[in-house]
């Protein structure tokens, strides 16, 4: 089965967070793709972009424009914790899957567990910004 | 009064934290300090509209950050920490006040602790437009005008930021007391000043939102300007500069200036680490290594700069981030669109005449038209900007360049005059010594 990692926190004590912090963290989510690569079951990885850099498609529901796409600047949720990245990768058991999660670091915010329901691994190489 | 605890400072916030309780481990510590942090402007914001007083508001945040302290160890992160500083913070203003006009003893720690936790949802319930305006109305309270640049800054890393005394003292290269006493006196005057806690009109808002977005952008360049201090300490000023930034953008998400604002500081910041060689100089963006860009930086400013551009409210901060997007768009110097910058700058001089956007513009047109037709922009600018070093540093490379050697000495001698830092003058000197040889060849 595979699943997915959802992992939200606060972008305002991630910004607050050292840099030493930060680099301790990525050494965990090193960890675990390493761990998972080697045993084949790595599917995509992302870190999203703070969502100051989001826009939000959504639909206008008065009367006189129904129907009509709306553009939004923004997250789609005004919450304190945001989506920042996820894991797809697969595992056998969901005790497999929270024993994955619980590898991570989780100073703040949260770890969410959900099976897929439907995959495409797509063709895209690697990529990163930074 | 103890100095809150800092990210980056976590030897203050344990002997803060020890000396009104347990030692607390740096494990708790590394998780609870940021979000302290992180909730400082919120609570502050909204501790200085219920108190009416930055100082209550500042000492009742102090309190509530060392009862986290001691009860998020053992009762894990509250759901909304900001919410249960607010409210920790606030009971601990109201017994203070009640205790000093009657003397009655203060109810146990435990429970206060309760209540918070019953009584978060409400505040929860917090209209998220009443957050914006107060921590925009903190923000503003800072930009106080009868109070100097270097003032109001200090007074946001202090109050909002929550950088500790003696580090902005080494920001602005002063002693500790001295800018204890700077802030102690800003903050008198900016309390003498009533800004309404009414909720701001449209105008208002619109008005604040662009005093404090220069605010942000002047604590970027006190960073950013390489011109004195510690470069650790000034890397620090350019960090909390883009924090606000970002803070105020999810606040206020549909501004296209703080969207420029934004993308400007993270553009320019993408520089840093090319920007100064081993001996601490300025190396010119032509010059720099563009492999160490920060590459992340860097996107995240062009996906805010499209972003921006899409909603055509053009203004001076989405310009000056669309310039410094083309910049980051060339992987080599020579492959910059000079072209589109000088637009960019032509827009820019429409939106905000000034003598010395006319001086970047004509720096521009020497690349896409030459030195001659750059130099007759600059002299039309002697007048304004005679006592600015930057335009004689300018006029005596493009005479230099044209080949005119005697006025290019002058222009540089004056140029040098004007300097400020050790770096401008070594470099004139530089030029200086270039067009020297020259003239003895001759």
């Amino acid at each position: 089965m595979l699943y997915s990692i959802l992992i939200y926190d606060s972008e305002a004590v991630v910004e607050a967070r050292p840099a030493a912090e930060n680099a301790a963290h990525l050494e965990q989510h090193i960890a675990l793709q390493k761990t998972l690569r080697s045993a084949g079951r790595l599917g995509p990885v992302a870190r999203l972009m703070p969502t100051t850099a989001a826009v939000t498609v959504t639909q206008n529901r008065t009367a006189k424009k129904a129907g009509k796409p709306v553009i939004l600047d923004g997250p789609f949720a005004e919450t304190k914790e945001h989506l920042v990245g996820f894991y797809i990768f697969e595992c056998d058991s969901l005790d497999e899957a929270i024993a994955a999660a619980q590898t991570l670091p989780l100073d703040s915010g949260a770890l969410e567990v959900r099976p897929i329901g439907w995959f495409e691994p797509g063709v895209l190489p690697t990529a990163t910004s930074d | 009064m103890a100095e809150p605890p800092r990210v980056d400072k976590p030897a203050d916030a344990s002997s803060s934290a020890a000396s009104s309780s347990a030692a607390i481990s740096s494990a708790d510590l590394a998780w609870i300090e940021p979000q302290l942090v992180a909730a400082r402007p919120q609570a502050i914001a909204a501790l200085t509209r219920y108190f009416r007083d930055l100082d209550t508001a500042e000492e009742a945040f102090q309190e509530a950050c060392l009862r986290a302290l001691r009860r998020w160890p053992d009762q894990g992160p509250p759901r909304d920490a900001p919410a249960w500083l607010i409210f920790v913070g606030r009971n601990y203003g109201l017994d203070q006040k009640r205790r000093q006009q009657r003397r009655e003893p203060l109810p146990e720690h435990d429970d206060l602790i309760e209540t918070a936790h019953g009584e978060v949802q409400m505040i929860e319930a917090l209209d998220q437009a009443e957050v914006r305006d107060d921590v925009l109305r903190l923000l503003f309270v800072c930009c106080h005008p009868q109070l100097e640049v270097p003032q109001q800054l200090a007074l946001a890393l202090r109050i909002v930021a929550g950088l500790t005394v003696p580090e902005i003292a080494r920001a602005f290269l002063v002693a500790p007391k001295t800018m204890e006493q700077r802030i102690t006196r800003a903050k008198r005057r900016v309390a003498e000043r009533n800004i309404p806690f009414a909720q701001p009109t449209a105008d208002e808002r619109t008005e604040r939102l662009r005093t404090v977005s220069t605010m942000i952008y002047l604590l970027f360049n006190e960073g950013y300007s390489a011109s004195a201090g510690d470069h650790q300490i000034r890397t620090t000023l350019c960090d909390e500069a883009i924090r606000l930034a970002r803070l105020l953008l999810r606040l206020f998400p549909d501004q296209a200036e703080i969207m420029g604002l934004l993308a400007l500081c993270l553009l320019q910041h993408a520089r840093s680490r090319a920007r100064l060689d081993a001996h601490g100089d300025l190396i010119l963006l032509e010059d720099q290594d563009r492999g160490q860009w920060d590459a992340g930086a860097i996107a995240e400013g062009l996906v805010l700069v499209e972003k921006a551009l899409r909603r055509h409210q053009p203004g001076p901060f989405q310009i000056q981030a669309a310039i410094a997007a083309v910049h980051s768009h060339a992987s080599r110097a020579e492959d910059t669109d000079w072209q589109e910058i000088e637009r960019l700058y032509i827009s820019l001089e429409r939106l905000m005449p000034s003598p010395v956007v006319t001086l970047n513009r004509a720096v521009v047109v020497e690349k896409t038209r030459g030195a001659a037709a750059a130099l007759e922009l600059v002299e039309g600018l002697r007048e304004p900007l005679d006592g600015y070093f930057h335009y004689h540093g300018v006029h005596g490379a493009l005479l230099a360049k044209l080949g005119h050697e005697t006025p290019a000495r002058a222009a540089y001698q004056r140029a040098l005059t004007l300097a400020r830092t050790p770096a401008e003058r070594a470099h004139i000197r530089q030029q200086l010594e270039r067009v020297g040889k020259k003239l003895d060849e001759v």
